[in-house]
């Protein structure tokens, strides 16, 4: 069984992130690590495929520059090999502009399942997976909380605004799936070690045969008019818990009527 | 100059229509002449209640007899659209749901046209309209608009609208036929099972209790879920524990997960990352419990107790009995 996992290396959500002055879009010339949500779906791809007894988990990913440190993390947790496109005209790209490069990358390389965070952690859109699917005209089960793979149907629970839904999908396929549905090994030194030999095909959009108008900027369709501070939240009474805190709690709602 | 025509994504459940989609349908009122609905089910059933919410058609494709949302609707959609049987509308409201996303990413792809997510207000500029998306925990607001021919789409976050009943008489329903969907419909529900939860919903409660990393272990969320029941509060988490597995997704509030907006916010063991912030900033009044007193959460407390979770959540729950 052939994964494919599409993962995206973003700024650290741990430091302060900053919009570009010129592009007004989230700075992306710092450091680039692997989206966290991203490693649920890896986890997932190599849990399904030690299940099935053979196959392999295959990543996919799109950066303006020649960044690989994230993928880096996704390959040294047993992920096998890796198609990176990477090119400049890739800056500024929107969710169908990203989920065009996907799908052309992902066709290549012939999968039986695709596997997607149900969003990233820094553009939080939310459609690439599904946009990806219609792009490769393929089902989509998004927001999976469980998947059983038998023969060439999956199995997935997917999450619903009053409970779950178990959905019967052929494969090929691609599901998103919610983060916290699986634990994510952490690399171990020896899965770092071979990470640094296994293959990372590095393509271009003409590459892929992707003109460059229908990406990053130019494909985006959409424009930044402005940008504004958001008015400030003032901040209330803050009080030393000295073992009686919870009175002053009580005191609180009771003030608001709602005890 | 007002638009001509907006279509509203519906959705509905036992209770009736869902109020994202009201919420919707009461910016739609605002900005275009025509607001209509399209949804992936039985019309019939919501068109007195949107009409009372100024809804005059309602675009219904019937049971789905089991195939996904997000694909029949698209599909549906865009077949009516290109035949000519309806026109196409100037821009498509969907909520930040989990069925939304599918329809809206879907019918992106098939109308060749993108999609804006997590909007939280929209207006017109000149003849168009402009959407406010928060980023940053919500410290900045970015403006965004569509370049191309149209129509846009718009994905649209809970609680940015309030709900308006105008007293209209009852939407025509419209049959919306779903056509062949070949390897895309593969995907069928075989099984639906709705989670019993006590008490009130997370987005709808006036008091939402929860719970982040400074609870320390999974365990330690059954603090949470008692204050919670003493309040007659609806639990929730910060991602960091979601992701952890110590209680599900739906659980998540945050710019990936829900969004509130109650009379009393109370984080217990929360920092306050700006993924949380933007869920929750929106409250009446937040409480933050929280040790390290440099915690973010406390920049947007009315009250911040610095203290340990594991000593002030008993203590106030235990204060709270026979209340």
């Amino acid at each position: 069984m052939k994964v494919v996992v599409c993962v995206k290396q973003i700024p650290d959500p741990a430091d302060p992130g900053a919009l570009d002055p010129e592009t007004r879009t989230l700075r992306r010339d710092v450091k680039l690590i692997l989206d966290e949500s991203d490693s649920y779906g890896v986890e997932m791809a190599l849990q399904l495929v030690d299940a099935a007894g053979e196959g392999s988990v295959h990543l996919v990913s799109m950066v303006p520059n020649d960044e690989v440190s994230g993928l880096r993390t996704a390959l040294a947790m047993g992920a096998d090999s890796a198609t990176l496109v990477s090119d400049e005209a890739l800056a500024g790209s929107d969710a169908l502009g990203t989920s065009r490069v996907l799908a052309a990358a992902i066709e290549r390389t012939e999968p039986d399942l695709v596997l997607a965070a149900t969003e990233s952690s820094d553009g939080y859109t939310g459609v690439v997976p599904a946009q990806v699917a219609e792009l490769l005209g393929l089902p989509s089960v998004t927001f999976a909380k469980e998947i059983a793979v038998e023969g060439s149907t999956a199995t997935v629970r997917r999450q619903t605004e009053s409970g779950a839904d178990l959905v019967e999908c052929p494969l090929p396929a691609v599901v998103s799936v919610t983060a916290g549905v699986v634990e994510p090994r952490y690399p171990s030194f020896r899965g770092i070690m071979q990470a640094k030999n296994k293959p990372v095909d590095q393509l271009k959009i003409a590459d892929l045969g992707i003109a460059a108008e229908r990406v990053g900027w130019a494909g985006a369709g959409q424009e930044i008019t402005d940008v504004a501070e958001a008015p400030e939240r003032a901040a209330g009474e803050v009080v030393v818990d000295e073992g009686d805190a919870h009175e002053r709690i009580v005191a609180f709602l009771d003030e608001l009527k709602v005890i | 100059m007002a638009l001509d025509k907006i279509w509203v994504f519906c959705e509905a459940g036992n209770d009736g229509v869902a109020t994202i989609t009201l919420e919707m349908l009461a910016k739609a009122r605002e900005v275009a002449g025509t607001v209509e609905v399209f949804c992936g089910g039985d019309g019939a059933a919501c068109a007195a209640e949107l009409g009372d919410h100024g809804v005059t058609a309602v675009y219904a494709t019937g049971d789905l007899d089991g195939r996904m949302k997000g694909v029949s609707v698209a599909s549906a959609v865009a077949a009516a659209i290109s035949d000519g049987s309806v026109a196409a509308p100037d821009a498509f409201l969907l909520g930040t749901t989990y069925d939304g996303r599918d329809v809206a990413a879907r019918l992106s792809v098939k109308l060749d046209v993108g999609v804006l997510s997590n909007v939280v207000d929209l207006r017109l500029d000149g003849d168009r309209l402009v959407g406010v998306e928060p980023v940053f925990g919500g410290t900045l607001n970015v403006t965004s608009r569509f370049t191309g021919g149209g129509p846009d789409i718009w994905l649209v976050r809970p609680k940015s609208f309030e709900p308006a009943a105008v007293g209209g008489s009852p939407a025509e329903v419209v049959d919306l036929p779903v056509p062949d969907l070949g390897t895309t419909g593969g995907a069928v529900v075989r099984d639906r099972f709705t989670e019993e939860s006590e008490g009130p919903k997370l987005d709808e409660a006036a008091i939402v209790v929860s719970g982040g990393r400074g609870l320390g272990a999974a365990e330690a969320y059954s603090m949470i879920e008692g204050l919670a029941k003493q309040l007659g509060a609806a639990p929730g988490a910060s991602r960091a524990i979601v992701d952890a597995g110590w209680v599900p997704y739906s659980y998540q509030v945050g710019q990936t997960g829900k969004v509130v907006k109650p009379t009393v916010y109370i984080a217990c063991g929360i920092s306050g990352a700006t993924q949380h912030l933007v869920g929750m900033k929106g409250s009446k009044n937040i409480i933050a419990i929280n040790k390290d007193s440099e915690a973010p959460i406390f920049a947007v407390a009315d009250l911040g107790i610095v203290g340990d979770v594991h000593k002030v959540l008993p203590k106030l729950t235990e204060a709270l009995e026979g209340r």
